[in-house]
């Protein structure tokens, strides 16, 4: 038995968009019957780009995360569509039938993942195979042929040796939404930084006004008890990744000679650039 | 061509990379980046840190090059010759309504009709000058249709006066850097052989100044180099971004982001190169061995000859980073083995700028503080310098062609290869001829006389760019004629509704544009040839290889590919490939023979290319047809020779290089030295110092000098918002967008309107976008006295507050009311952006230096 999976790495997407250039040359005006009809020149694409922006000027980060079809063992779209038209293979791959799903515009409402889109000109819904057509004939996916980050990887989730089922088995593969329960075929790595929060500063020794490079900062979880510590760069700055929401931290800044340092932080949905902070030496 | 599947395979190549095209009932179907076989030559291995690198065995092409379907077959290709309907050669021209009337399908017969009819009536009235010609900066790519060939070929037949282009990529590189460091046959940029081995094994710290890769990709070599920079995160190098703009590198890999103010850059690098002096930090027996005036450079740098010590405090002041990240940031470079990243393919957006050329000759000086050429301490973009056969010979596309003209192209080895039995020569074109500036192309038509110096890419040595040029040319005529090849330059020059009032002048009698797609200046032409597209016609060219002013840039590319760019389908519509459209005008002006020479085809003359160069050692020209491209194989053992070495270990050079080092001119054995008199790195530059020592904008040392256009500058009272307009991240000059291509439906490219119009991304921090009630999706009016442009704006944290940033080169000007008197909707921000040269004796361009304001729109 065969399922197909991909895993996408956020930290290597940059953002070039060759998945979704690419995706639009293999269907823009190319049938691939029975799995897929042509899509539109403009205004329609299997595959998005999520942009995730955070920090405030000068610490900012940037993240982009390709999304498409998810390739579900539990698709929601099926459940809405009518006449058996949307089907999942055995390998996993989940099929809109281009001819029984014309005018059942339901089946856009049924994805929670908002990755089915409407053809308005052939009045049909429409989303990715997987490239399913081209995996029939050996070859990979056109995003994963087109990514020059090697950031999507494509395999066969019950190949122990392949790659796609080592990283889930590591546990390190997430799925996007996993509360939606609908057990997608794709997943992702470094996920924390579509979905969690950081806190980051700057320490600056107040007597010499120089970057403290060389501090200990330590962050606390107060509702797990987790402590996780850095040291500084050589501009005094310091950053911790990956933190969730509705938690209080605390963070301790220690340097011999100079008095420490503890700030308490609630993390409420946003991410917390301290800007600078000065650490004072003991007289 | 090969059958797979139920389609034909062809190869091609384009800006961005060699490709698969894949063609149905005689319709392009698929795109593909071309993958390499095991029969083809292998990848080179890299070891280094105790890792094996090795590159990925397929063509990491642009993501543009993906959307070449959509450019072919774009609504907007020109299928027939058009003639605008109020132009009558014969009677009333209407100069005025050029950019606003129709325009009426013709035949080829009336076209060339009326083409060779007003060629002749210029050259019996006035004489070939005349005749105006300029292409764009970039062309479909090939080595036979390029603007260098073909074209070329034709207009030096034809003796028309060429208006010059300016480095318009790397300006301050080429009016300053190559005073200190030479490569002026390189226009200024340095060697970076061998430089990603380096940096591997030596780098650990790379400074991005001014420099995106994930943006300006090396120029043509797509993603080639995407790996690398995740190789050497891997290893732990550490990577600092110097930007106003966050940019698309900075988004994967930046350690520290530093914003200076824009234009101050060079406040910045003083406060360094202080940090480094008075901590004693710096290389002085490189400084002692291998530079010369640096003690000039010191003194000023210390004060000692206007009384200012650069000092961090001194430097924050003028740009806003704090002293104590600037002394952060020279400590680090200083303990570290740092390269300075700045790049091929766009040498940074800071040497486009007012005094330019002062940040680049900087850049050059740091890095000689710290030893430059030594392992792991360099100036390398990090997009070039891979293991590199440099012995193989095929020319780019700077090379000539079928140009046959040794001196206005670098034509002179495949001259003498064989290349073609009748060289010509442009006449007009050479020293002795009538010469006009790109940039001042506006003023010499409108307001004649003008005067500027440097004639182009004048790389023959570095006094070269001293040299006035003045136009019209004694006993030349003016311009009468203008032969517009391409359609790019409202968006891509400056100031650009001069190039739309010069275009609606009488004194432009007949304007013809030879073009493929109605865009741009297309509509300002009385008459509109249709070109082709390179995958409608024969040609040949290798991955990423320009030649002549850049020798070796396919060391950009993982693997040397040359490409037999085959004909896939048949040209749309009536349109003709570039050279068959010189063919036709050559046999109604009488030269057919001398131009084809004698009949030759497309095909025949990449035949020719094939037979010339080194290829054809390798493999018979049926075996190259069906195959369709070659990789160059490496020479085993292969010995690498990094970029700048043997100048710091004062050795014989060992790099392929081809400039001119040593002998009687510098007084140094042969192969010794840079490019400058005294073959040492001079801090103080002897050739500025011989032609201007006074010269305050470009003194023989560099300097700090606040920028004639920004936030010190009177005007910012009206216009308060500084406007940097880098090379775009999604298109390549205008080449993919517009089009209706699917590159529109990126939304970090254009955003669609409410309207559903495909509107140009405006970047704006929140707290400018806030105090004129600008939110993320609202159009906004971008302006100043020199125009306006409608965008839609992006509201975001990546940009500094007081900057906001917009590409240039969109391909769409779509003027709401009067051309070149009403805000455009098309997203030409060179628009807006100011004219005035570089500095008094520096002709480049200068757009980073411009202040506009901004408001809500609608």
């Amino acid at each position: 038995m065969t399922r197909w999976a991909m895993v996408i790495d956020i930290d290597k997407c940059i953002a070039c968009y060759s998945c979704f250039i690419a995706c639009k040359d293999e269907f823009w005006d190319n049938d691939y019957p029975p799995y897929s009809l042509g899509i539109k020149r403009l205004d329609q694409t299997l595959i998005r780009l999520i942009k995730r922006e955070r920090g405030k000027f000068p610490h900012v980060k940037v993240a982009y995360m390709p999304v498409f079809c998810m390739q579900c063992a539990d698709p929601p779209c099926a459940k809405v569509a009518k006449n058996n038209a949307v089907y999942s293979r055995v390998d996993g791959v989940v099929i809109i039938d281009p001819q029984k799903a014309a005018g059942q515009r339901d089946i856009i409402e049924g994805c929670p993942y908002h990755v089915v889109s409407w053809n308005d000109e052939k009045r049909i819904p429409q989303k990715c195979t997987f490239c399913i057509h081209r995996i029939e004939s050996g070859k990979v996916p056109r995003c994963v042929q087109a990514c020059p980050s090697g950031a999507m990887i494509f395999g066969d989730l019950e190949d122990e040796q392949s790659e796609v089922s080592k990283l889930v088995k590591s546990g390190l593969a997430e799925p996007y939404h996993p509360e939606y329960n609908t057990k997608p075929s794709v997943y992702y790595l470094n996920l924390h930084r579509m979905t969690k929060y950081f806190i980051a500063g700057n320490v600056v020794f107040k007597d010499t006004d120089e970057c403290a490079e060389g501090v200990e900062v330590t962050l606390m979880n107060e509702k797990t008890g987790e402590n996780k510590t850095v040291i500084t760069d050589s501009f005094g700055g310091f950053e911790f990744d990956g933190l969730d929401t509705d938690v209080v931290y605390r963070l301790r800044i220690t340097y011999t000679g100079y008095a420490p340092k503890e700030l308490s932080l609630k993390i409420e949905r946003n991410d917390i650039y301290l800007g600078n902070i000065f650490i004072e030496k003991i007289q | 061509m090969v059958m797979v599947d139920d389609a034909v395979r062809y190869t091609n190549c384009t800006k961005g990379g060699p490709v698969y095209v894949y063609v149905k009932d005689g319709k392009i179907v698929r795109v593909e980046p071309l993958e390499l076989s095991q029969e083809d030559a292998e990848s080179w291995v890299i070891e280094a840190k105790g890792r094996s690198f090795a590159p990925p065995r397929k063509a990491l092409v642009a993501s543009w090059t993906l959307s070449t379907r959509a450019k072919v077959y774009a609504p907007n290709r020109i299928l027939y010759p058009l003639k605008r309907v109020d132009f009558n050669p014969n009677g009333a021209r209407n100069p005025e309504n050029r950019g606003k009337s129709a325009y009426e399908r013709i035949s080829w017969e009336e076209a060339l009709d009326i083409l060779c009819s007003e060629i002749e009536r210029i050259i019996k009235n006035y004489g070939s000058p005349a005749i105006l010609t300029t292409p764009s900066s970039h062309h479909s790519w090939g080595n036979v249709g390029y603007r260098f060939s073909a074209y070329h070929r034709f207009m030096a037949m034809l003796g028309a006066t060429y208006a010059d282009h300016n480095p318009d990529s790397w300006e301050g590189w080429f009016w300053g850097a190559m005073h200190h460091w030479g490569f002026s046959w390189r226009l200024g940029i340095p060697e970076q052989y061998d430089l990603l081995e380096d940096a591997l094994k030596h780098c650990e710290l790379l400074v991005f100044w001014s420099c995106d890769p994930h943006a300006t990709l090396g120029t043509y070599a797509g993603n080639e180099s995407v790996p690398w920079r995740f190789w050497l995160k891997e290893l732990g190098v550490r990577m600092i971004f110097i930007d106003p703009f966050f940019n698309w590198t900075a988004m994967n890999f930046c350690d520290k982001w530093l914003a200076p103010k824009v234009g101050t850059d060079t406040a910045l690098a003083l406060a360094i190169a202080y940090t480094w002096i008075k901590e004693d930090t710096y290389d002085k027996d490189y400084i002692e061995k291998r530079t010369l005036g640096f003690e000039k450079w010191r003194d000023y740098i210390l004060g000692k000859d206007d009384g200012v010590p650069k000092t961090p405090e001194w430097a924050e002041k003028i740009c806003d980073v704090p002293a104590r990240e600037i002394r952060a940031l020279a400590r680090e470079w200083a303990r570290k083995k740092t390269m300075l990243a700045i790049g091929r393919g766009g040498m940074g957006g800071a040497c486009r700028a007012a005094y330019g050329h002062e940040w680049a000759r900087m850049m050059v000086l740091l890095a000689a503080m710290q030893g430059l050429g030594k392992p792991g301490r360099n100036i390398w973009g990090t997009t070039a310098g891979v293991p590199y056969n440099a012995q193989f010979y095929f020319p780019g596309y700077a090379e000539g062609g079928i140009s046959g003209d040794a001196t206005n192209t670098a034509a002179a080895t495949l001259l003498s290869r064989g290349m073609t039995k009748i060289p010509v020569r442009w006449t007009v074109n050479e020293p002795q001829g009538q010469h006009v500036l790109r940039l001042l192309l506006p003023e010499a038509i409108l307001n004649p006389p003008v005067k500027w110096r440097g004639k182009g890419f004048a790389g023959a040595y570095p006094e070269a760019q001293f040299r006035e040029y003045k136009y019209p040319e004694d006993g030349f005529p003016t311009a009468k004629m203008f032969w517009r090849y391409g359609t790019a330059y409202i968006s891509t020059m400056t100031e650009t509704n001069r190039w739309v009032r010069m275009y609606r002048s009488p004194k432009l009698e007949f304007v013809v544009s030879q073009a493929i797609w109605f865009e741009g200046e297309a509509k300002f032409a009385d008459l509109i040839l249709p070109a082709c597209t390179n995958f409608e016609r024969w040609d040949i060219g290798e991955w990423a290889s320009s030649g002549g002013y850049t020798p070796h840039l396919s060391d950009s590319t993982n693997h040397r590919i040359i490409v037999l760019q085959m004909k896939c389908i048949e040209p749309l519509g009536e349109s003709k490939s570039d050279y068959q459209i010189f063919v036709d005008v050559a046999k109604r002006l009488g030269f057919y023979e001398k131009y084809t020479e004698n009949g030759m085809t497309e095909l025949d003359w990449v035949k020719r290319m094939f037979e010339v160069t080194d290829l054809s050692k390798y493999m018979t020209w049926e075996e190259f047809k069906r195959k369709g491209y070659f990789v160059v194989p490496l020479p085993k053992p292969y010995k690498p020779t990094p970029a700048l070495r043997w100048f710091a270990e004062a050795r014989k050079r060992d790099t392929p290089d081809t400039g001119f080092t040593g002998g009687r001119i510098m007084g140094l054995p042969d192969g010794h030295g840079l490019g400058t008199p005294s073959g040492l790195l001079e801090f103080e530059a002897t050739t500025l110092k011989r032609f201007d020592p006074s010269d305050p904008e470009r003194p023989p040392i560099p300097k700090y000098i606040p920028s004639w256009e920004g936030p010190e500058s009177p005007i910012a009272e009206k216009y308060p918002l500084q406007l940097v307009s880098p090379h775009p991240r999604y298109s390549f000059f205008t080449q993919y967008d517009g089009k209706e291509s699917w590159i529109n439906d990126i939304p970090d490219h254009r955003r669609k309107g409410k309207d559903g119009y495909y509107y140009w991304i405006l970047r704006i921090h929140p707290e400018d976008a806030r105090k004129r009630g600008i939110v993320d999706g609202d159009l906004v009016k971008v302006y100043n006295d020199r125009g306006a442009v409608i965008c839609i704006a992006e509201v975001t944290e990546r940009i500094r507050p007081g900057v906001v940033h917009s590409y240039e080169a969109s391909a769409v000007y779509d003027p709401i009311g009067e051309p070149g008197e009403s805000p455009d909707r098309g997203g030409c921000i060179n628009l807006l952006t100011p004219s005035r040269l570089m500095s008094k004796n520096a002709s480049g361009m200068a757009p980073n230096s411009c202040m506009v304001e901004v408001s809500k729109w609608g």
